[in-house]
């Protein structure tokens, strides 16, 4: 069923809406693994562009590509979380303010 | 002889100066090797050039072109390492190579002990190469090359004692001095080049013998001034002169080979070389003649009342210089480089003698220190007693014959000269005050200094080596004493002690060191006689390229007797006269002579200091100068540094203290970057989109 432009900026919005939220919440929360949950948050706001594309032009090179997306997606988080536990484990804290010596 | 084999007189002495300064470095027992490489890789050039001497053509003009390797080619301007042989460039390289072999050899003896031993022979071995390009150069560029690796050697052996001040600075004064000149010849070439378009020699003399390039009369005209200018700076001429005496301070055998027979004569050779050039322009001879007379003169008069036995010698060289500058301006180019060609023999040999009683004396070498040597150093004594009556021009000796071709010249263009200046015929009687008046004056200026150069150079004879025999030694313990010598084994380096005893004056090894004046005494009797070949001397250098036929034979009438006459009477008279006075002062009586001295005190000061031209050069130039020096130096740590360094050091500081800021250790940061960058980038392609 191909999809009307009306829809197609319906899936849109959604998509950058939550992109959108993820980003805004990557920059200002402090607790590391909220940050990675945002950057998460990301990932999935591009995932809904892609299959709303897809739909769009009635080929499945979009969906194709969202799988991709997820695969990424679950390798990042097992690096991501590996480096958290690192970096906890010289502060003993996940609040990313104790990494600010990184400063002129 | 294959004539490709002149590649090799100066670039073996370039080789043995590498491999000496390699020797260098290596222990002291192995330097010894350093002087033999030098002394043969000299003598071999010698070979070489009496080997080539046969087969060059005397013909005017006939020469031959050997090329090492094309250097620079840039349009019109080709300089190549390229060699230019005619009959005066042979006659040249055989005083140089003839006796720099001589005069290495004594140095092989005389350096003994020295620690800079082989830094001495890499340094003449540099030297002769630079002084064969000289000689030999196809080209401007070549030539100058080789005059400024003459002065560059030149600086390296006078100041070879570089722990004493005086002779660093004397090293740095001549080189310095020599520069002055060096400009004015650079810009001369600068000038001929683009006045003539070519760099080559051979093709400048053709041009200027055919009457220059057309059209190019300001540059004809003052074109030689500029050359000459560099020639008086090498030869030490007035003013340019002051920093031969000073030279002294380098070893003897620098002294005899440098600043005597070989450097200060490139000056003379290129004038001799490049006569055709001078020829065009009407004032530049004249010039000529006129500073070599007074330089003669001047000189003549200085060397009169100095104690310093190699300053004496010093300014015999400058005057005997303005001898040949004299027979250079008044045509006479023949006679220039006879006299060089003696000079070079005699005056060596009374350096080298020189240096024997400095040696034999540790140091010594003040006159009035020293008397009735002759019993000591009965070698030393005759043989500096040969060179002395070479120098005096006593007849026979080889500085009558080439003396007297110059004086005689200069009475000829004096007497011969036509009211429009050109010169008439023997036929006119002699008039003294005609229009070749300058000519004649210089003529009797020369005369007069022949006499006074008889005169000093026998007032150091006898007061040197006859009388009572006492002498007082100096304190240089660079010279060898080879009885006194410590080995320490480890670097093999030789420990001097410090003698405070009364060391006896000896004779000089022969084999090392008097062999080689045997030869140059040889030298200095017979290099006059080259009427037994042919006047050998005269057709080379009448056969050289670009040779005028201005050059007449015949003489002028003086006094009922043609001018030759004339001077083979006055000669001699001259040399008996002044030696006759300098026994009288020197000799017989010498309480008589300290009292005339006293008597005319202020003149013997005024002599003694140089006619204090010394002083003169230091109130007028070299205070000026170092107190602009400390002008510049306000300028530059204040303005220069201060404001304007200082100024745009402290711009990035600004910049970076308020980019600080940006830069909080708050991780997020980035992507804010990031996530700024990409808006902007966003926008401005939606804006490019409508």
């Amino acid at each position: 069923m191909e999809l009307s432009t009306d829809m197609l900026s319906h899936f849109l919005l959604t998509g950058a809406a939550l992109f959108v939220l993820g980003l805004i919440g990557f920059i200002t929360r402090r607790n590391l693994i909220i940050m990675f949950l945002c950057t998460e948050m990301m990932f999935q706001g591009v995932v809904v562009s892609l299959v709303g594309f897809s739909q769009f032009h009635l080929n499945t090179t979009g969906q194709s590509f969202a799988i991709f997306v997820l695969t990424i997606a679950a390798a990042e988080a097992a690096l991501a979380l590996a480096l958290v536990v690192l970096l906890y484990r010289h502060k003993h804290t996940l609040d990313a303010q104790a990494w600010s010596e990184l400063r002129e | 002889m294959n004539i490709e084999l002149v590649k090799w007189i100066p670039w073996l002495p370039a080789l043995g100066a590498v491999v000496c300064a390699g020797v260098a470095f290596a222990p002291r027992r192995v330097r010894w090797i350093a002087a033999p490489v030098c002394v043969l890789s000299i003598l071999i050039g010698f070979l070489i050039t009496c080997g080539i001497a046969g087969g060059i053509g005397y013909e005017d003009g006939t020469h031959q072109t050997v090329t090492v390797f094309q250097w620079i080619h840039a349009g019109t301007f080709h300089a190549d390492m390229a060699y230019f042989i005619d009959p005066l460039t042979v006659l040249m390289l055989m005083v140089v190579t003839g006796v720099g072999t001589l005069v290495a050899w004594y140095a092989c003896g005389y350096m003994k002990g020295d620690p800079g031993y082989a830094r001495f022979f890499a340094a003449v071995g540099l030297f002769i190469f630079a002084m064969a390009t000289l000689v030999m150069a196809d080209n401007l560029v070549l030539m100058y090359l080789g005059w400024e690796g003459v002065g560059l050697c030149s600086y390296l052996l006078i100041g070879f004692y570089y722990d004493k001040p005086s002779a660093v600075a004397a090293a740095k004064k001549a080189f310095i001095v020599n520069r002055v000149g060096d400009l004015g010849f650079a810009i001369g070439i600068f000038w001929t080049f683009t006045t003539y378009d070519t760099m080559r020699i051979p093709e400048i003399i053709a041009a200027a013998q055919a009457g220059g390039v057309p059209g190019a009369d300001t540059a004809n005209i003052w074109i030689p001034f500029l050359f000459m200018l560099g020639a008086f700076g090498k030869s030490a001429q007035l003013p340019l002169h002051v920093w031969l005496p000073d030279a002294m301070e380098g070893p003897t055998p620098v002294s005899a080979l440098i600043h005597a027979a070989t450097m200060v004569t490139a000056g003379v050779y290129m004038i001799a070389r490049l006569s055709a050039v001078f020829a065009l322009s009407p004032a530049a001879l004249p010039t000529i003649a006129v500073v070599g007379a007074l330089t003669a003169i001047m000189a003549a008069t200085i060397a009169v009342a100095q104690y310093d036995i190699k300053r004496v010698f010093a300014y015999s060289t400058i005057s005997q210089l303005g001898y040949m500058f004299l027979g250079l301006g008044v045509l006479s180019t023949y006679g220039a480089v006879f006299h060089l060609f003696t000079h070079a023999f005699f005056k060596a040999l009374l350096f080298l003698t020189a240096g024997s009683v400095m040696h034999a004396l540790v140091g010594q070498l003040d006159m009035r220190n020293m008397s009735g040597l002759r019993h000591k150093m009965p070698w030393t004594c005759w043989l500096m007693f040969v060179g002395c009556l070479a120098l005096a021009g006593v007849p026979f000796f080889s500085g009558f014959f080439s003396k007297d071709v110059i004086i005689v010249a200069a009475l000829d263009m004096g007497l011969m000269t036509g009211p429009q200046g050109q010169l008439e015929a023997a036929t006119v009687t002699g008039r003294l005050f005609g229009p070749g008046t300058l000519y004649t004056t210089l003529a009797v200026v020369s005369i007069i200094t022949a006499f006074i150069t008889v005169f000093y150079t026998f007032r150091l004879w006898f007061r040197v080596f006859w009388g009572p025999e006492e002498y007082f030694t100096g304190d240089e313990h660079d010279v060898a004493l080879d009885h006194l010598e410590l080995h320490d084994t480890d670097d093999g380096d030789v420990k001097h002690i410090t003698i405070s005893h009364h060391h006896e004056p000896h004779e000089m090894p022969f084999w090392l060191m008097n062999a080689p004046l045997c030869v140059l005494a040889v030298g200095a009797v017979a290099a006059g006689w080259s009427f037994i070949g042919g006047d050998w001397v005269e057709q080379m250098v009448h056969g050289r390229a670009g040779a005028s036929h201005g050059e007449h034979a015949e003489h002028a009438m003086i006094m009922g007797m043609s001018t030759h006459t004339f001077m083979m009477i006055v000669g001699p008279v001259l040399a008996v006269a002044g030696i006759w006075i300098a026994a009288v002062y020197h000799l017989w009586d010498r309480p008589s002579g300290t009292r005339r001295a006293m008597q005319y005190r202020h003149v013997a000061f005024l002599l003694h200091d140089k006619y204090y031209i010394d002083e003169l050069y230091d109130r007028a130039i070299v205070r000026p100068l170092r107190a602009l020096a400390h002008v510049f130096d306000a300028l530059d740590r204040m303005l220069v540094n201060g404001l304007i360094v200082q100024l745009i050091g402290t711009v990035p500081g600004m910049i970076g203290r308020a980019v600080r800021p940006t830069q909080r250790g708050v991780l997020q940061d980035y992507g804010l970057a990031m996530l700024t960058g990409i808006a902007v980038i966003a926008v401005l392609l939606i804006m490019a989109k409508w």
